[in-house]
């Protein structure tokens, strides 16, 4: 079982709709893994059932008992994250600021403040309409921890996948390089890098890729809309040459890939021969390059 | 708190490429055109607000976070240390006191707590913050290093770093980082208002609805531009009609659009139409962002 895991640093440039189109060609020997936890859209277009689902526990979440408090003000004293304010006398936690590192209770005399487990958001196992099954997720509105509903989801998607005896776990990444994309990034086998010729897209490029290197992954690049600057086109190719990075296609700016989303397709499915043809050349050639 | 002469805008977005850098980098050249400004790129994980403009850099200095050091001289290895910690960032390995800083959250509970002083904060490296200017414009930037898992500290830094060096200036955009999570809720949690960015898709509604959620916990004034109009589908107005969440703008599809923008050009200033919605963005924004105050 091979685990791959599409990224992009910048967003926007066309990770969902290439991972899609990906889990759409490989079917039953694919369990896909929707890891963008934050903004989740993967399941827009593969039609989940949302067979089985899970709460998330991760970390904690403190409160004050206000019959017990002694108004001593140790509390806020110790807080780091400006989470304990005191108006009129009374001391309240701001559950919005507040990290769950406990440091408040442990400093309490009067043992005021209680800990609960914060619910961080959801997961589920889903059957979706190419034949393959799904791993996916919702954050809380503004919860810590995506990193950790990361790894919970692959790791889900990992033991499914031996399960099924599916051939491969394929991960949409999140955009950015910071804890989430350094969660879907830990265990992968291959990294398929989507960008864009622009100057954003190059520059982040160059960031995740520097990511990827510290994990020693192998990787390979899509880039999506290819037309659009040549010259910013070529830049990204002497960028892969340089890196000995594979170059996996060119995807042309196309209507299509908006008109797919909007009908709820994958790409490979908007009824664009040539669109489909490329990204389905592409699926093998990743599947080559991870054997 | 907020001095009320000073509005700050966070343009955020909950998917990532709707156009948040497009919109914050055109708007605040465009401010620039009549008066000081402030942008500050708030998305440390992949910063290109600057990759925009011709400016000079007149400040530069690291990010740090606090980490706890183990003092071995001074260790009984007690064990207090590793209780307290929630994150499990220090642990006990045999006769050693090990600490992961990627794990830690300075919450100086391990420090603090120690009763032989065994564990003094210490100072890391994450990143490097970046002032540039250009005339009106100040342009400040934080980039995380690679390998650097938290965005939050870096964003709070930088949007303290910007108040307390330009407090006299009355304008301040926030490019946030996109998502619905803790890098967002810090970039926009004491804005005075928030647009946010969207497309006209499926995945644009979904994450907007997310965004939305998400400002409206700490209830600041919101508009939406909607990006890339013409495109998709109708359902991004509708929803906006029905949840009377106000249209500040829509930004036609367009391929020259795109095409400007990948080669870093500020596509205001070669298509009038754009100037002329920036203007429009600009004024209702700041009237709706007085209004609340009052």
């Amino acid at each position: 079982m091979k685990e791959i895991v599409v990224i992009s640093g910048k967003g926007g440039t066309g990770k969902t709709s290439v991972t899609a189109s990906f889990s759409y060609f490989g079917g039953e020997s694919v369990i896909t893994a929707d890891c963008d936890v934050d903004a989740a859209d993967m399941h827009l277009l593969l039609k989940p059932d949302f067979e089985y689902s899970e709460d998330f526990y991760s970390g904690q979440i403190s409160s004050i008992d206000q019959s017990a408090c002694i108004r001593c003000g140790k509390c806020a004293d110790v807080c780091r994250f400006d989470a304990i304010r005191v108006k009129d006398g009374v001391y309240r936690i701001d559950s919005l600021r507040c990290e769950g590192c406990g440091y408040c209770a442990r400093v309490c005399p009067a043992e005021a403040i209680i800990n609960k487990e914060r619910l961080a958001g959801k997961w589920y196992i889903s059957n979706i309409r190419t034949g393959g099954k799904m791993v996916h997720a919702r954050l809380g509105i503004g919860a810590d921890n995506s990193g950790k509903l990361v790894a919970k989801v692959k790791n889900e998607a990992r033991e499914l996948a031996l399960e099924e005896r599916a051939d491969y776990v394929l991960v949409d990444g999140s955009p950015g390089v910071g804890c989430p994309v350094v969660s879907s990034l830990s265990g992968a086998n291959f990294v398929i890098l989507v960008t864009e010729p622009s100057v954003s897209g190059l520059h982040d490029l160059k960031r995740v890729y520097e990511l990827v290197k510290k994990f020693r992954i192998k990787a390979g690049c899509i880039i999506n809309k290819a037309d659009i600057n040549p010259e910013q086109h070529q830049a990204i190719l002497n960028f892969l040459a340089e890196e000995g990075i594979p170059h996996l296609t060119d995807l042309p700016y196309d209507g299509q890939f908006t008109r797919a989303i909007t009908a709820g397709k994958t790409v490979a499915e908007s009824g664009s021969v040539r669109l489909k043809e490329l990204l389905s050349a592409c699926w093998e050639k990743v599947k080559k390059l991870t054997d | 708190m907020i001095d009320t002469a000073t509005i700050t805008i966070a343009i955020a977005s909950g998917k990532g490429g709707t156009g948040k850098t497009t919109l914050s980098t055109n708007l605040a050249a465009f401010i620039a055109e009549r008066e000081a400004v402030v942008l500050a790129d708030l998305d440390v994980e992949e910063p290109n607000s600057g990759l925009f403009f011709r400016a000079e850099p007149v400040h530069q200095e690291v990010n740090y976070k606090a980490i706890p050091q183990w003092d071995e001289s001074k260790c009984t290895l007690c064990g207090i240390c590793t209780k307290v910690c929630n994150y499990h960032a220090v642990i006990r390995l045999g006769p050693s006191i090990v600490v992961f800083p990627e794990l830690c959250h300075s919450c100086y509970a391990c420090s603090e707590l120690c009763p032989d002083a065994a564990l003094p904060m210490v100072q890391k490296r994450t990143g490097i913050l970046s002032e540039f200017r250009a005339d009106n414009l100040h342009f400040i930037e934080s980039r995380l290093d690679i390998g650097e898992e938290q965005a939050v500290p870096a964003i709070a830094k930088t949007k303290k770093y910007a108040a307390e060096k330009h407090p006299q200036v009355r304008l301040t955009l926030y490019d946030s980082p996109p998502g619905t999570s803790c890098p967002v809720m810090e970039a926009v949690r004491e804005a005075d208002f928030v647009i946010l960015v969207t497309e006209p898709t499926p995945f644009g509604l979904h994450d907007l609805k997310l965004a939305v959620e998400t400002v409206q916990v700490f209830g600041i004034p919101f508009g939406v531009v909607i990006n890339r109009y013409g495109t998709g589908n109708k359902e991004v107005d509708e929803y906006c009609s029905k949840e009377q969440i106000p249209v500040l703008a829509r930004i036609p599809d367009s391929r020259r659009i795109a095409e400007l923008y990948s080669a870093g050009k500020l596509i205001y200033r070669e298509i009038p139409e754009i100037r002329e919605i920036l203007k429009e963005i600009l004024n209702t924004v700041i009237t709706m962002a007085k209004g609340v105050r009052k």
